[in-house]
């Protein structure tokens, strides 16, 4: 596998490159120049061709540049699994939300967050989930006065 | 309106209770974000910007722009006790208030950040007030070509001196103008990038997206495992927290270098904080007569930095109240705060919310004032803070997003989006995309098309009105600052610049 492959850079330039073309091809369906002056697709097909352009520059330095340093490779994968972990209950507390309410939601992101991630006792994890959920849902739902998501729940 | 009446009809707005309590919130607020490293003011302003929607719009500035300035008073405690700074306009400070720690000169060190901190934010307030109001005359004289001009040279510096690739900095500047652009166009009412959503046609919310890649992507990006640092003992008692008089007098110079520096690189879009905290440092230890002290602990080395990340908040402020031009990311979410309240900053703005205005120069006295207060007998209270696990911190981040996010539509599908970009803001950490040009490109993206297209229109599609003395100057210098790293001898000192910075 070519040593390219393994940096950041060079899918972040083809992930890039796709969605200049996108914005390039979506603006070719707009107006560009009309009578009253630039149309609805003037200024996204000027930034979306300089988002091909530089992204392609991207790529190409990348795949040039050959070998990555150790510190400019994508992370290890054991860190990034930790970040990717978090932000895989962040979104199931999300999905969670309109079935089970705010509340229970965000307590069991809490949960995973000092129970899971920062392994500490089950004991201090349930009461940082119940206490800071309670606390927001006071704070939030009675004192400021605003709506937090609801569930079928609750 | 003269200053002088301006600023006494500031203080009147700034003294009324409300307004004093929501000071003393931003203030408080903005130094515990200053002393916890791996929470800025970008994220914590953007995390509570929705919910100051029902505030009065004075008072809710008047905060955000406390936890602004105040944030760079406590960063400078966690430089001095932990070698790690709290932000990172403080890690110069890093340099010789760390090693004055370690010698037993804590207290010195953490109260000459605080005075020098004082003396040139409140030089930086001072010279907020006279220049602002003359460079909005200046201005008036600003229609649709110079302000594309000018926003395309202030979105160009930031590019410049955002990261140490440019081509990065500019396709995130890139995406930041596609975001900007999704809804529908306000001249032909198309839907743009809409994907079929009907909640997309009116555009994406900034707050979603500020939110998002500052606050989540900086959870995400705390979950990876760090060295834990060691923490310093901090002096007790107010006596021993004192600089000497020997001390006060070493660091004459530094209090003007700084206040001076620091206003002037505020000014400009893209500097910043930081690079402004390393000029007056490097200045600082050109001019002394004991520069073998630095490095070493030497006092001038906390005073001179300090003072000028401090007093670079005045400077920022300038372009942002008077031309509408953010030169940071926070400063990008104080002017979207601005615009989502219903004010329209530019050369009309002191004219049109004096109140505003001057109420918030005003605060910014107090502010300073309240600040010293408070980080000279209270430093320790608030050095206890860095003992929080993070455990404690991170869900109560992640939950007040939630919560500014929902506040703003009641949407779950702006939820789903907030997940998108924190995801969005962790890929670019760590693939080393700045994010301060997405977030100005997609403050500044919809101005800078309607001013564009609004020029194309008085001319009938001729490009040539952009070759106006005034448009073709600042587009010209745009143009030149984009070559730069085209020269070897020149990047170097960009880098070097950006290097500093990161």
């Amino acid at each position: 596998m070519p040593s390219f492959v393994r940096r950041g850079d060079f899918w972040a330039g083809l992930a890039l490159a796709a969605l200049g073309t996108y914005i390039v091809s979506e603006a070719r369906g707009w107006v560009y120049m009309g009578e009253d002056g630039p149309g609805a697709g003037f200024f996204p097909m000027w930034y979306g061709s300089a988002m091909i352009v530089l992204s392609l520059a991207l790529v190409a330095t990348t795949v040039l540049r050959g070998a990555p340093e150790p510190s400019r490779s994508i992370s290890p994968w054991q860190d990034l699994g930790r970040a990717l972990a978090c932000w895989a209950a962040f979104v199931a507390s999300v999905a969670l939300m309109p079935v089970v309410g705010f509340p229970i939601a965000f307590a069991l992101l809490t949960w995973f967050i000092v129970a899971v991630m920062a392994r500490q006792p089950q004991r201090t994890a349930w009461a940082v989930a119940i206490g800071g959920s309670a606390l927001f849902y006071a704070i939030f739902e009675f004192g400021l006065d605003l709506s937090l998501p609801r569930g079928m729940l609750y | 309106m003269d200053i002088l009446s301006g600023l006494m009809q500031g203080f009147q707005v700034a003294l009324t209770p409300a307004n004093l309590l929501f000071c003393v919130v931003g203030v408080v607020l903005g130094t515990v974000v200053g002393v916890l490293p791996g929470l800025g003011p970008p994220a914590t302003i953007a995390m509570l910007l929705p919910l100051t929607f029902k505030l009065d719009p004075t008072g809710a500035m008047i905060m955000l722009a406390g936890i602004y300035y105040g944030a760079k008073y406590g960063g400078s405690t966690t430089s001095i006790l932990l070698n790690v700074p709290g932000e990172s306009s403080s890690v110069v400070t890093c340099i010789d208030g760390y090693q004055m720690a370690r010698k037993g000169r804590a207290g010195p060190a953490l109260g000459m950040a605080a005075i020098a901190s004082f003396i040139a934010g409140t030089f930086g307030v001072v010279a907020l007030m006279l220049v602002a109001p003359a460079l909005a005359k200046v201005s008036l004289a600003f229609s649709a070509p110079e302000y594309f001009a000018l926003m395309v040279l202030g979105l160009t510096l930031v590019v410049l001196l955002a990261g140490e690739s440019l081509t990065k900095a500019l396709l995130a500047m890139l995406v930041g103008l596609w975001i900007a652009s999704m809804g529908t166009d306000l001249f032909t009412a198309t839907s743009r990038y809409t994907f079929g959503q009907m909640e997309l046609l009116g555009g994406i919310d900034f707050t979603i997206v500020a939110i998002g890649i500052f606050a989540i992507g900086e959870v995400l990006a705390n979950m990876e495992p760090t060295q834990p640092a060691e923490m310093l003992p901090v002096p007790k008692g107010l006596r021993n927290l004192m600089p000497t008089w020997d001390d006060m007098k070493r660091c004459r110079f530094a209090f003007v270098n700084g206040s001076v520096i620091g206003f002037l690189i505020g000014l400009l879009p893209g500097a910043g904080a930081t690079i402004a905290s390393f000029m007056s440092y490097g200045i600082e230890k050109a001019v002394s007569k004991r520069p073998e002290e630095f490095g070493h602990g030497a006092i001038e080395g906390v005073a001179a930095p300090e003072g000028a990340n401090n007093a670079e908040t005045g400077g920022a402020l300038v372009p942002l109240l008077t031309l509408g031009i953010p030169g940071s990311g926070t400063t990008a979410i104080l002017l979207a705060a601005l615009v989502l309240w219903g004010f329209k900053p530019g050369p009309l703005f002191i004219q049109d919310s004096p109140q505003l205005f001057w109420g918030l120069v005003a605060s910014m006295y107090i502010g300073n004032v309240l600040l010293l207060i408070l980080n000279l007998p209270l430093v320790a209270v608030f050095a206890q803070l860095l003992k929080m696990p993070g455990y404690a911190m991170y869900p109560l981040i992640l939950g007040v997003s939630i919560v500014g996010v929902y506040t703003v539509s009641a949407s779950m599908f702006h939820l789903w989006l907030l997940a998108g970009f924190g995801l969005l803001g962790y890929a670019m950490r760590k693939l080393e995309f700045p994010t301060a040009p997405l977030v100005l490109g997609l403050v500044l993206g919809d101005q800078m098309e309607k001013a564009l297209r609004q020029s194309l229109m008085m001319s009938q599609g001729d490009l040539s009105i952009l070759l106006r003395p005034i448009p073709s100057v600042l587009l010209g210098a745009a143009a030149l600052l984009l070559v730069v790293p085209l020269f070897k001898k020149f990047n170097a000192v960009r880098v070097q610049v950006i290097d500093r910075e990161s």
